[in-house]
């Protein structure tokens, strides 16, 4: 069970996720301090640690749209947050695959913050409505990347299996 | 095959690709800006404790191009860009633009000028709007700074789905003082903010094979507002006189075309003889709206340049407009030129005495205040009118704003009338 800290429309745009006048801060370490910086209220409570890890920030579609900058997926990240989503912007899907951020998309997700929800391999459930929304499994394509743990690893995983590398 | 298809099929070694099949291309241009520092960061942490030396795997196809934060607003950043420059030297990485006025600019402008992007490239940039390079016929696309540091490690991007293609077709001569950038705004108002997501959009029509390197640009560039990964124009005489001219390339260039029988997910058809002035408004690019829906909303801030519409031909349409004339008392205009190399023909042209006669502030080239991060924010309620390529909440430094876009003649038009206004009437002429 997790609680639904946060909801959302469509085209949340990494402007909102990040801004972009704390791009300068880029360490991993660093940027969650700014996850949702311009809404105060609730930057506020991921700051004082009142939000509890695998709480869940719930959009619509093109969810996380806009800049490429990878504060927006390491931000989220930082807190422990799962974002379900109608679906995802391209660039912030790969950059959260990449970082380990968990995404789910869940096309048609309905619920209202506060509402709890179950979330099983195939389907989310909305406890207080009890209804259940079905989930498409992330690009097969990246699979490799989370069964790694995520890009770094993976990427030190396929170098170190090169005894030279692309030309 | 489409053209993104043909593209990934060289850059893997097969000989055809289709939409869908996972593929690891081999990356010709990798490509960032101050977010280098981070990539730096990444990169050194994939090779830590393997016992291999962190040496990028051919620093001849790294660019890196400071224009965010140009010259340095804090310490933070001016450290990042110091990092940045230790890290070029140690590598001997050539294309890199520092803060120059004669070889610096926004990266969008300095690859295409200076002959980095050449037709059937697979480039990427840690920055969405890598989309522009597509303008030259290539296949670019942005990424983050983690996957950027993969590239540098391996050079191949790891498991790329080979995305479907849009095609539109664009018909018609432009009217006066509508252009690129009306187009593209209306494609994006036609097929949304998501319209694209995950597909590439191929430029066709009669429009874009008289349209200049320039205006390809613009298109390209703003693909992503549609979600697309990546804008192509397919390589023409355009691109090769483009290349050859104006970039000073040398080598044989090879345009990569679409087959007859390529396929399509989606055709949109789009005749711009009768377009008019299109602005974005406020909070999502696909807001979109004809000029005279918003004319006479009070403008604060026009803002004219960046990697959408800071090119020689903006300014010159913008110049055209307020030259003799006065900007508004109570609005601001800013201008950015997109290259020190623009900057300097917008000189000789006396385009900048233009604008500063007219009482605008003319800048260095940058990114400026586009996103909000190091000049030009805007106050609490405030309005702008830009020529950039995004309007969401708190894009100008601050969620209290709102931000409309347009073209460089609806910006001008409107400096001096201080509301957004019309170019083909009244001020305009």
């Amino acid at each position: 069970m997790a609680t639904i800290v946060l909801k959302l429309g469509d085209d949340i745009s990494t402007d909102v996720i990040y801004p972009g006048r704390y791009m300068a801060t880029v360490l991993p370490s660093e940027t969650p301090q700014f996850a949702f910086a311009d809404m105060t209220q609730f930057n506020a409570k991921l700051k004082a640690k009142e939000i509890p890890a695998g709480s869940i920030v719930a959009a619509g579609k093109n969810f996380g749209c806009g800049s490429s900058r990878e504060q927006a997926a390491s931000a989220l990240c930082g807190h422990g947050l799962t974002i379900i989503a109608e679906d995802f912007a391209r660039i912030f899907l790969q950059n959260s695959i990449n970082l380990g951020l968990h995404l789910v998309i869940c096309p048609g997700f309905a619920a209202s913050e506060g509402e709890e929800i179950e979330l099983a391999k195939e389907t989310v459930v909305n406890k207080s409505s009890g209804v259940s929304f079905p989930i498409l499994q992330l690009p097969r394509a990246r699979q490799a990347i989370i069964d790694a743990g995520g890009l770094i690893p993976y990427t030190r995983q396929r170098l170190l299996a090169s005894t030279h590398r692309a030309p | 095959m489409t053209i993104v298809e043909k593209i990934l099929a060289r850059a893997a070694g097969r000989d055809t690709v289709k939409a869908g099949d996972v593929v690891e291309p081999r990356v010709d241009l990798a490509m960032s800006h101050e977010n280098g520092a981070l990539v730096i960061n990444q990169f050194l942490e994939v090779f830590k404790d393997t016992g291999r030396e962190p040496v990028p795997w051919d620093p001849s196809k790294i660019a890196i191009i400071f224009d965010h934060r140009v010259p340095a607003e804090s310490p933070k950043t001016a450290s990042n860009q110091k990092k940045i420059r230790a890290f070029v030297a140690r590598h001997a990485i050539t294309k890199f633009h520092d803060i120059r006025g004669d070889v610096g600019g926004i990266c969008h402008q300095i690859l295409p000028e200076n002959g980095y992007v050449r037709p059937g490239f697979v480039v990427v940039g840690t920055d969405s709007h890598t989309t522009s390079h597509g303008a030259l016929g290539a296949f670019a696309f942005g990424i983050g700074a983690t996957e950027m540091a993969s590239v540098w490690t391996l050079g191949i991007a790891v498991n790329v789905e080979v995305p479907e293609t849009i095609r539109v077709n664009v018909t018609g001569r432009f009217p006066r003082f509508v252009g690129p950038k009306d187009l593209i705004l209306h494609l994006i108002g036609v097929i949304s903010a998501q319209g694209a997501n995950f597909k590439v959009i191929e430029f066709y029509g009669e429009t874009i094979t008289r349209m200049s390197t320039s205006g390809r640009l613009v298109l390209c560039n703003m693909s992503v507002e549609a979600g697309a990964t990546s804008g192509i124009v397919p390589a023409d005489e355009e691109t090769l006189r483009y290349l050859r001219d104006e970039a000073g390339v040398k080598e044989k260039l090879v345009p990569v075309t679409a087959d007859s029988d390529a396929h399509y997910v989606r055709v949109v058809d789009i005749d711009v003889s009768s377009l008019e002035p299109q602005i974005a408004c406020p909070h999502t690019v696909d807001n979109v709206k004809p000029v005279g829906q918003v004319a006479g909303t009070k403008v604060h801030q026009v803002v004219i340049g960046s990697c959408t519409n800071g090119r020689l031909d903006d300014l010159e349409i913008a110049a055209g407009i307020v030259r003799g004339k006065k900007v508004a008392g109570g609005t601001r205009m800013l201008v950015f030129p997109a290259s020190g190399r623009i900057y300097q023909k917008a000189l000789a042209e006396g385009l900048i005495a233009d604008f500063m006669a007219a009482g605008a502030v003319v800048m260095n080239p940058g990114c400026g205040p586009c996103l909000g991060i190091h000049e030009g924010a805007l106050g609490d309620n405030e309005t702008a009118l830009s020529t950039t390529n995004r309007n969401f909440k708190g894009r100008m430094g601050n969620p209290q704003s709102e931000v409309y876009l347009c073209s460089p003649a609806v910006a001008a038009a409107s400096a001096l009338t201080g509301e957004i206004t019309d170019p083909r009437k009244g001020t305009g002429e």
